[in-house]
């Protein structure tokens, strides 16, 4: 008789698929618009990444180690926090900017709540708009691409238009420009382009789905257009939606698993929230950009959607 | 939709090949209802085919010597289902003798309704599907039922049974529905066969021609998991639904398995009891994974050994399909009638991943074939939040494992949802 046989709970087979292998393909999507954020804005972008990842991934294994945790270091998510928290960060701030960015988004926001799965909001976004509030002379201070970091003062096109700009050719760039990411802004979110191509690797591996960025994004769309500060259905479409975080925050942050809804209609309604209040603080509120605060926003609703929207049960009808 | 790897290849192509042991351990439950008493005593000369085991009830099914030779003991013994049970072992003389005489066309003809039902609840036939609810049962509903559903899905991975059994005994099969329509005076018949068995397709178009039968139709489905359940059946072939907590004759349908249909036509034809079934024997330790036509008792670890020789030591040996199967703590377990498969896992097939905390990714969401959210479930049991999983409906859940498939985290969902049912239950009977 056989006593060493493994006995478990049915199934008895599982698809291959892992966090890790989510979580590192995430990692790559997202490295050649990093690569473009190098090209436009210089080394010091890439100083800024690896600094960002570097600590993301000690802190994690740090708080693990005191927690007498099983180190899950390998495992992605750590790192992809840090490389998203740079992809948020203005590329010139000081290499320490990353350091205490990293530090809160994986000690205060994610181990705090007990780590991977458990926390509510979006730790690299956490830890950007932490860092805005509390530095907010370096992490609004912008360079243009190919500038030289003594021409630090430069403005995105998001906030010389919120000063009264009127049009993109009054700043002086055109929508192939912001399409490419020839424009001052974040080091991650300029180059759309190469963001989109990211995306679309997700969407084939069916890492994510298009429910979320697409409601986001058509959102953001519609009401940018028609209340437009120069009258009704006057807005910029597409100026709205490929100038600041848009693409980066609704293909690879809006998306994050863990901080939002489950269900297909919750994802649909989470990206409504996102693109709305995105425009409600690009048109009314102080800041230019809005698509951080409109994410964390919306983080927390996720239980609420979940419970509202949930699918409809066989034989329930 | 998601794509299971199927691994029928293994034995799809190989023809059902009859299995007979030396000793059999029969256990006296083998199906949903009352457990049956002996009826024979240690010592006791038994025929193949006789009665053994029975007791007066309705919701119960009689159990058949399936060898010829001397009752060694009555006594607990492994059991695939329930850990231990009684079992009656007989240990075969070779001989297969028997009093089984088939009857003549004619005399089948002139079978009432409730000889029928007689002849097809002393042959003690369950549902072979996987479920074991006796099958007079079924042909004597409470309500009204116009449609039959004949089960040949076969969804599981791995397993070959049925799609052998429909390509070998077609004519058989539809002697057996027949059967069934003729007790139920049914409307419609579909006989629901995955796309992913082309040669069964056309047997049955085949043979329905040859019949000229017109009534019956043949449905084909897409295959994926888990089509052949019966709630996801009669949502596929009728675009309707059983209401939560109801069962299929509330929508004027029953759904009986293939093997089901062929054992009733053993049982009236034939006046042959189950004793006997099919079997996929497969798994990546076998050099030589086969369909076998078994006696109710053999224990698997014969089986496995006329399958071999062992590639390797299996790790895991699991009863019925790697997606619903149970995995056994011994290889001493017989096969009973809802067996329909043994599955032989070895060290690489063998998943020992530790599951994580869930990441909501979703996907148990979106592909949970009842509309649950078992993302949910799982962490509410985790807590013991065991409302929140009730609010969440987990009494809908119907088990099929598809969640815990689709994990990246791999969470043990079914584990979870299993353990939320069984307090709730304890806490408030229903």
């Amino acid at each position: 008789m056989k006593n060493n046989l493994l006995v478990s709970f049915w199934p008895h087979i599982q698809m291959k698929d892992s966090i890790t292998k989510i979580m590192w393909i995430v990692f790559l999507s997202l490295i050649p618009a990093g690569i473009a954020g190098v090209y436009f804005f210089g080394l010091h972008s890439l100083v800024l990444i690896f600094v960002s990842i570097v600590t993301a991934v000690f802190t994690e294994a740090l708080i693990q180690l005191i927690r007498k945790k099983k180190i899950t270091i390998y495992d992605g998510s750590a790192a992809l926090t840090g490389l998203l928290l740079a992809y948020n960060l203005p590329p010139a701030v000081p290499f320490w900017i990353p350091i205490v960015g990293s530090f809160f988004a994986i000690a205060i926001a994610k181990q705090t709540f007990g780590g991977l799965g458990r926390n509510i909001f979006n730790p690299a976004l956490s830890a950007r708009v932490f860092l805005l509030l509390s530095w907010p002379t370096y992490m609004t201070a912008f360079v243009n691409p190919f500038g030289s970091a003594d021409t630090i003062s430069s403005a995105t096109p998001l906030s010389t238009l919120k000063e009264g700009g009127r049009t993109l050719s009054d700043i002086g760039l055109t929508y192939m420009d912001l399409f490419l990411g020839r424009r001052a802004g974040c080091i991650g979110e300029v180059a759309i382009f190469l963001l989109l191509l990211g995306a679309l690797v997700l969407l084939i591996l069916k890492i994510i789905t298009l429910h979320t960025p697409l409601s986001f994004i058509f959102m953001l769309a519609i009401f940018s257009w028609i209340f437009d500060k120069h009258g009704l259905f006057k807005g910029d479409v597409l100026f709205s939606i490929m100038s600041g975080g848009v693409i980066l925050g609704a293909f690879f942050m809006a998306t994050d698993y863990v901080t939002s809804p489950l269900t297909k209609k919750g994802k649909i309604v989470f990206g409504i929230g996102c693109g709305l209040i995105t425009f409600i603080i690009r048109r009314f509120a102080g800041y230019p950009e809005g698509v951080s605060f409109s994410i964390l926003i919306m983080n927390a609703f996720v239980p609420l959607i979940d419970r509202i929207f949930k699918p409809s049960v066989y034989g329930k009808k | 939709m998601v794509k299971i790897e199927e691994n029928k290849i293994f034995t799809r192509n190989r023809p059902i090949e009859k299995f007979i042991p030396p000793v059999v351990y029969i256990p006296l439950i083998q199906h949903t209802g009352k457990p049956t008493l002996p009826l024979v005593k240690a010592g006791e000369y038994v025929l193949l085919g006789q009665k053994i085991a029975d007791v007066e009830a309705n919701i119960t099914a009689s159990i058949h010597s399936s060898v010829s030779g001397e009752v060694k003991a009555i006594q607990l013994y492994p059991h695939p289902v329930l850990g231990k049970a009684m079992a009656i072992i007989i240990e075969n003389d070779g001989q297969d003798k028997n009093e089984i005489k088939p009857l003549k066309e004619e005399e089948v003809k002139n079978l009432t309704f409730k000889e029928l039902r007689l002849k097809i609840k002393e042959a003690g036939i369950v549902g072979l599907g996987g479920a074991g609810f006796p099958t007079h049962v079924k042909l004597n509903p409470p309500k009204p039922i116009d449609t039959l559903i004949v089960n040949g899905a076969e969804c599981e991975p791995y397993l070959t049974g049925d799609f052998r059994l429909m390509l070998e005994k077609t004519g058989q099969i539809i002697k057996g529905i027949e059967l069934i329509v003729r007790c139920l005076e049914l409307k419609n018949v579909y006989i629901a066969i995955e796309d992913n068995k082309p040669e069964a397709i056309r047997a049955f178009e085949k043979e329905l021609k040859s019949f000229s039968i017109t009534r019956y139709k043949l449905h084909i489905l897409k295959s994926y998991y888990p089509q052949g359940g019966e709630k996801q059946l009669i949502k596929n072939i009728l675009k309707k639904e059983v209401p939560s907590g109801k069962l299929p004759f509330d929508v004027g349908v029953v759904v009986h398995n293939v093997g089901t249909c062929f054992a009733i036509y053993e049982a009236v034809y034939l006046n042959k009891p189950l004793y006997e079934r099919v079997v996929t024997v497969t798994g990546n330790c076998l050099t030589h994974p086969k369909n076998l036509l078994v006696r109710i008792g053999s224990p698997i670890k014969e089986l496995i050994n006329y399958c071999g020789p062992l590639k390797e030591e299996p790790k895991k040996i699991v009863l019925g399909g790697p997606m619903m199967g149970i995995a056994q703590y011994t290889d001493e377990v017989p096969v009973i009638k809802t067996t329909s498969g043994v599955v032989a896992f070895g060290e690489s097939e063998v998943m020992v991943s530790k599951e994580s905390f869930c990441i909501r990714c979703g996907r148990c969401v979106e592909y949970c074939p009842v509309g649950l959210m078992p993302a949910i479930l799982s962490l509410s049991s985790q807590s013991q939040n065991w409302q929140l999983a009730k609010e969440y409906n987990v009494f809908d859940c119907i088990e099929c494992g598809l969640c815990s498939y689709v994990c990246p985290a791999k969470r043990n969902m079914v584990q979870y949802i299993k353990t939320a049912k069984a307090v709730l239950v304890k806490n408030e009977p229903r």
